[in-house]
């Protein structure tokens, strides 16, 4: 070929070429043209084959994090057409829009055109409405997904960086909202950011510099509402998008974890393939939470910014609250006394507001990033897990999850002890004294009781492992005696209630070895030995076959069982059946 | 916290394993009371249990037209909206029984957008719960970490490179490396954080207020003038027979509401709650003296997080702030009585001037508003 | 007769005997409630009519001279007690028993509004009068003043509201708690003329505005506020009682998530 007069000499270079590949296969032909234009330039064929033959368990505890990340999308989407009329400005201007009342009223920019937005718009109302919504159920699905990973243990190895992931992406969520709940300056969410500069002034030493220079000088400004602007549609969506893809893809390397029952194990997954089932169920389910945001936006009104007029900082309104992510830190703000600000060396420190607000917030996440390790830590559990815990095989832990709920509750609820007065007729003082009390008695209480219920569900497993189901039937025997029937479980039912793993605290060794020299560590031991007698020494052990035969063999003379001794722990009191 | 003296200090991990510790825990997690007890064996997948559409034709045809239905109605919802776009305008409203008057545009664009989208959603879900297939699948998993040799390898890897690059050999290229590195961000961060001040000395603009005077002298220190007391927003001054007991002025120096520009940033400093109670209603000497005839003035910025405490009762004559209920009593000295807040309301003195009119005595002496780490340093 | 008999205990019979009975109030309450009088000049035997009535209804708690009853020094949650109405002014009669306030029914933090008035309009207009006698007190105000439709400026009446109400009442105007079980009722669907009334002589813990705090025309213009806005409605759906972020965060929790949960439920049963 090459010593043709037409050979081009760029030809030698295409010599060893090899020429695409036909293939005869009727598939590859019937997905087409562009695919296949796509994959020879990029290969991509067997990574998504991977992808799309990817196995996800089915369950609806499993699609609170998709709800939250559909929310995530919609409020993208929605937030998106917002700025193509919102004017982020506080320079002022006389209102003549639509809405009557506030006719001729001096406002900024930024609450005028999001007026404009609410009524003169077609369908701006409706989107504003959805972005709002959005942003709510967002961070409520964000938050009750993350109950699910705390109550299921699903954050154990190798799932403590996704945890982390997910805490900060918890974090920036209410950040986010915070910022864009500020944005339309009207008298409310000023009144919020005029209570954030008040925070940001008790930060010791250099409070006042923060505030000026997040404020561009004094309170408010005209440089505040252009500033989280940029933080709200830029800074953090880029965040949030990106760190939100790392958490997804993790979920992916880390095959998701599944409940545990007949079939499934530490070692695989049981589901079904993305492709067709959870291609229809994940994108199907898309949808329904987009129309729902919908329907919500089309029958329930959010944030009427036109009752609350422009901000104005020697105006205010009663019943003052932010959005509900930011409860606990304004309900903390509203028990802390006055005395804890004081003065040293004339210097203030205003541990009454910096407490709730400037330490508590960040606290929060650090504690819950941290949860996983200090679990490791307690166990000593280096496996990975991906069967999940039944929240009641884990009663200590399930224990500290109640309480934390309950410490959030009582805070946020102490945000709207205004409402909640008014709307009972009690009296505020008596509600923020209570709220105080609570904060300290409540969450040890809701512990102890929590641990119980859970242990007490736990025995109840044994005994329905042990003694079979209740069939309701009660049978004479010939002597005149009543008993109910007991109809022994089948190896379904039974595995679901035997296959958890109970652990021992762990023992202490001497803090001297023979010789009597202190061992190195010794102290570091006894801590975690106390914690680790916290969680484990009251404990249920599952049901073994030999005690299920012992109680079989029982049964057949008497239906009364005695539960088996509790394994070690004489604190337990066990239950007479 | 460790012998600083052991040759493994640095990772008392790896000591603890090389020892043994008081824990036994070299076998990872504890589990049971020491040896695993005999344990049930899992039963392994329950039997697949085919579903009506896997069984019986009419069932899978009758969940074709489910599905079809389902998205018939988007279809349906999707035209609706157009429809409701085009010809309902943005100010209509109607009666809509259980919701009130609405929107008769965003509720009818609501429900139809919902309707084209959940049915786009129940459709294909339907779809996958009816024909697609049930069957579960097993995928096994393997362990999260690589396998040893790759672990090897990529020691090998980064080490070796570091080797071929010379960084081990030439500690010069490793510190003035590592010392560009540090330093190049900080150019950026001065830039950002030095610009976005004002930093002279902020804390004295949030010690001094409108009353303090809008002029300054020639060392820039502001000229008192005695301000009339503007009721806020009307911006008329107040004679002191026109002010009942029982009544509360909401108020703002003389010439603050006439401002081009900062307003707000005023405001939020020198708003001022006047009211009027029976002298005899005080039990602090300083309240009397520093109002006119039981007409007293306050701040209205809380001493908490700055809000502002409008909320007046007049027979208990307390101020309630609405943000965070701090309560100050207003007969004695704005003290606070309930709540978060520390400090009592700055006073105000007040008097009246020639022509009978309220007007500060003086300006406020100490800052309004919240508390700062200087504040009792000014 | 039997098949009735056997639906009596239907649970729609419950709500449809409540609905029948309300419609009946609702009514005999509409053919049976007097027609508004017309303002009539005071007369000599108006004000010994209030003087009875004042004496049988209100004397018990304001004197029966209405010089006012004082409670003994810590024994305020006790008694019955009132303050002087001696200058309290015709005004002040209207707003409290139109409102049905006055006569409290029993002594608590505040008198709250009651839609039952169980005196006449002329039973009311004669304790005025009474009221009035005593001294010179706030009178009824002018119906120019009320005219908010005519006259009324809705966006400075807004500014008013903000600076001097909101805080107490709410920016929506729902209302709002005061320390210890007191609070601001909301002003939804009450007549302008209260409205006005209570600004005018500030009744409970409300502060006095009067006419040199807010003059006439301010008191006109926030009423025209208020009403133009409720008269907006609700244009984004269910108000959710007005209450803002705290109402909006139980919908989103109860029915938004409620919702959600319910439908991914559904999207993870398996198929049948």
């Amino acid at each position: 070929m090459s010593d043709t007069t037409t050979a081009r000499p760029a030809d030698a270079l295409r010599a060893d070429d090899t020429p695409p590949e036909q293939t005869s296969s009727g598939t590859v032909r019937r997905v087409g043209g562009v695919t296949g234009w796509v994959d020879d330039r990029t290969g991509g064929a067997k990574g998504v084959n991977y992808l799309l033959r990817k196995v996800f368990p089915d369950h609806w505890s499993f699609m609170l994090g998709e709800i939250a990340m559909y929310s995530l999308i919609i409020c993208l989407i929605t937030g998106a057409f917002l700025t193509f009329w919102f004017v982020p400005s506080m320079g002022l201007i006389t209102y003549d829009g639509s809405y009557v009342p506030m006719q001729g009223v001096l406002m900024s920019e930024a609450y005028a055109s999001t007026l404009h937005i609410s009524f003169d718009i077609k369908g701006g109302l409706l989107i504003r409405q959805m972005h709002h919504w959005a942003a709510l159920m967002f961070i409520a699905a964000i938050t009750v997904h993350m109950l699910r990973v705390f109550f299921t243990g699903a954050f154990r190895k190798p799932r403590e960086l996704n945890w982390v992931i997910g805490t900060v992406l918890a974090l920036l969520a209410i950040i986010e909202g915070f910022a864009g709940y500020s944005l339309p300056d009207d008298l409310l969410s000023g009144t919020g950011l005029r209570a954030t500069q008040g925070f940001i002034l008790t930060v010791p030493v250099v409070g006042s510099y923060i505030a000026f220079a997040l404020f561009g000088g004094d309170f408010p400004g005209e440089l505040i509402i252009p500033r989280l602007y940029a933080v709200h549609v830029l800074l953090l969506p880029a965040i949030l998008v990106g760190l939100f893809i790392v958490h997804i893809v993790m979920v992916a390397v880390n095959k998701h974890t599944q409940y545990p029952g007949p079939g499934k194990t530490n070692d695989n997954v049981v589901g079904y393939r993305v492709m067709p089932v959870y291609a229809a169920k994940a994108g199907g389910f898309f949808f329904l939470v987009f129309g729902v945001t919908a329907l919500l936006a089309a029958v329930a009104q959010i944030n009427a910014v036109w009752v609350h007029g422009p901000y104005d900082p020697s105006a205010v309104t009663a019943g003052a609250q932010p959005d509900w992510y930011m409860w606990f830190s304004d309900g903390a703000l509203r028990l802390l006394p006055g005395w804890l600000e004081f003065v040293v060396f004339g210097f203030t420190f205003s541990l009454n507001i910096a407490l709730g607000s400037i330490v508590l917030l960040p606290l929060i996440y650090v504690v819950l990033g941290i949860y996983p390790f200090v679990e490791r830590w307690v166990t000593g559990d280096t496996r990975e897990h991906h069967l999940l815990d039944r929240p009641r095989n884990a009663p200590v832990r399930t224990g500290l999850g109640m309480a934390a709920i309950t410490f959030y509750t009582i805070l946020a609820l102490a945000c709207v002890n205004d409402i909640i007065a008014i709307k009972t007729g009690m009296s505020i003082n008596d509600l923020t004294n209570t709220f105080r009390v609570s904060l300290f008695l409540l969450p040890p209480l809701v512990f102890w009781i929590t641990k119980r219920i859970a242990l007490s569900l736990q025995r109840r497993d044994r005994d329905t492992v042990l003694h079979g189901r209740e069939t309701g039937i009660v049978i004479r025997t010939p002597d005149g005696r009543f008993y109910e029937r007991h109809e022994p479980l089948d190896e379904y039912t039974r595995w679901k209630l035997v296959s958890f793993e109970s652990h021992a605290p762990l023992e202490l060794e001497p803090a001297t070895d023979a010789n009597g020299v202190a061992r190195k560590g010794a102290r570091k031991d006894r801590v975690r030995a106390a914690l680790s007698r916290f969680y484990f020494t009251d404990r249920v052990e599952p049901v073994t076959p030999a005690e299920l035969a012992a109680a079989h063999h029982h049964g057949e003379e008497h239906e009364q069982l005695e539960v088996p001794a509790v394994a070690t722990e004489q604190r337990i009191t066990s239950g007479q059946h | 916290m460790a012998d600083a003296n052991h040759p493994s200090d640095y990772d008392a991990d790896a000591y603890e394993r090389e020892v043994g510790t008081a824990v036994s825990l070299d076998t990872g997690d504890h589990v049971g009371d020491g040896g695993l007890p005999e344990r049930f064996e899992n039963p392994g997948l329950p039997a697949h249990q085919p579903r009506m559409a896997d069984l019986d034709d009419g069932a899978a045809k009758r969940a074709e037209r489910q599905v079809a239905t389902l998205f018939g109605i988007s279809v349906v919802g999707t035209l609706g909206f157009l429809v409701a776009y085009f010809a309902v305008p943005t100010d209509a409203r109607m009666f809509f029984p259980g919701l009130g008057d609405v929107s008769t545009s965003n509720f009818l664009l609501g429900v139809t957008l919902a309707l084209s989208l959940l049915g786009i959603g129940a459709g294909a879900i339907h779809w996958a719960k009816t024909l697609m297939p049930d069957v579960e699948e097993i995928e096994l998993r393997h362990p999260m970490r690589s396998a040893p040799e790759d672990r090897e390898k990529f020691g090998d890897i980064v080490l070796g490179g570091g080797e071929t690059a010379q960084l081990t050999r030439r500690p010069l290229l490793k510190y003035s490396m590592g010392g560009a590195l540090g330093l190049f961000a900080i150019p950026l961060l001065v830039q950002l954080v030095g610009s976005l001040g004002p930093f002279d000395q902020p804390f004295r603009r949030l010690a001094t207020t409108f009353w303090d005077g809008h002029e300054v002298d020639g060392d820039g220190n502001p000229i008192f003038v005695r301000p009339r007391l503007m009721r806020d927003p009307q911006n008329t001054p107040v004679r002191p027979e026109e002010v009942p007991i029982g009544s509360v002025f909401h108020i703002q120096p003389e010439g603050l509401l006439d401002l081009e520009s900062h307003i707000l940033e005023e405001k939020a400093k020198a708003s001022v709650v006047l009211m009027r109670l029976n002298p005899s209603d005080f039990v602090s000497e300083k309240a009397r003296d520093w109002g006119y005839e039981g007409i007293v003035a306050y701040s209205k910025i809380c001493t908490h997080v700055g809000c502002p405490v409008g909320l007046y009762e007049q027979h208990t004559h307390h101020l309630l702030c609405p943000c965070h209920q701090s309560t100050f009593d207003v007969t004695d000295d704005c003290k606070v009585i309930f709540g978060p807040a520390k400090r009592a309301l700055p006073q105000l003195k007040i008097t009246v001037d020639d022509e009978g009119y309220l007007v500060a005595d003086q300006p406020f002496q100490e800052p309004v508003g919240p508390s700062f780490w200087e504040r009792e340093r000014l | 007769m039997n098949a009735l008999a056997a639906r009596r205990r239907h649970p729609a019979a419950i709500a449809l005997l409540l609905m029948v009975a309300l419609l009946v109030t609702g009514g005999l309450y509409a053919a049976l409630a007097p027609e508004p009088a017309a303002a009539a000049a005071v007369t000599a035997d108006q004000v010994s009519e209030g003087q009875a009535l004042f004496r049988a209804n209100c004397a018990s708690c304001h004197g029966l001279n209405a010089e006012g009853n004082a409670p003994d020094p810590g024994q305020e949650e006790e008694g019955a007690y009132g303050p002087t109405l001696v200058g309290a002014g015709a005004a002040s009669v209207h707003f409290q028993m139109e409102t049905g306030r006055m006569p409290m029914a029993a002594p608590r933090p505040q008198a709250p509004r009651v839609n039952q008035v169980e005196f006449s309009d002329e039973q009311i207009e004669a304790i005025a009068a009474y009221v009035a006698s005593l001294g010179p007190g706030p009178a009824r105000p002018d119906e120019e003043w009320l005219d908010w439709e005519g006259q009324g400026d809705a966006g400075r009446g807004g500014t008013l509201y903000r600076s001097n109400c909101a805080m107490c009442h709410s920016s929506a105007a729902a209302g709002g708690a005061l320390t210890r079980g007191k609070y601001a009722p909301t002003l939804e669907d009450v007549e302008p003329v209260h409205i006005y009334e209570a600004m005018l002589t500030g009744p409970q813990n409300m502060p006095v505005f009067n006419d040199a705090n807010l003059s006439p025309e301010d008191k006109r213009d926030v009423i025209a506020y208020v009403k133009q806005m409720h008269a907006t409605g609700n244009p984004g759906g269910l108000s959710l009682g007005n209450l803002g972020p705290s109402s909006e965060a139980l919908f989103i929790w109860v029915f938004g998530l409620g919702i959600m949960i319910g439908t991914a439920v559904w999207v993870g049963q398996k198929g049948a």
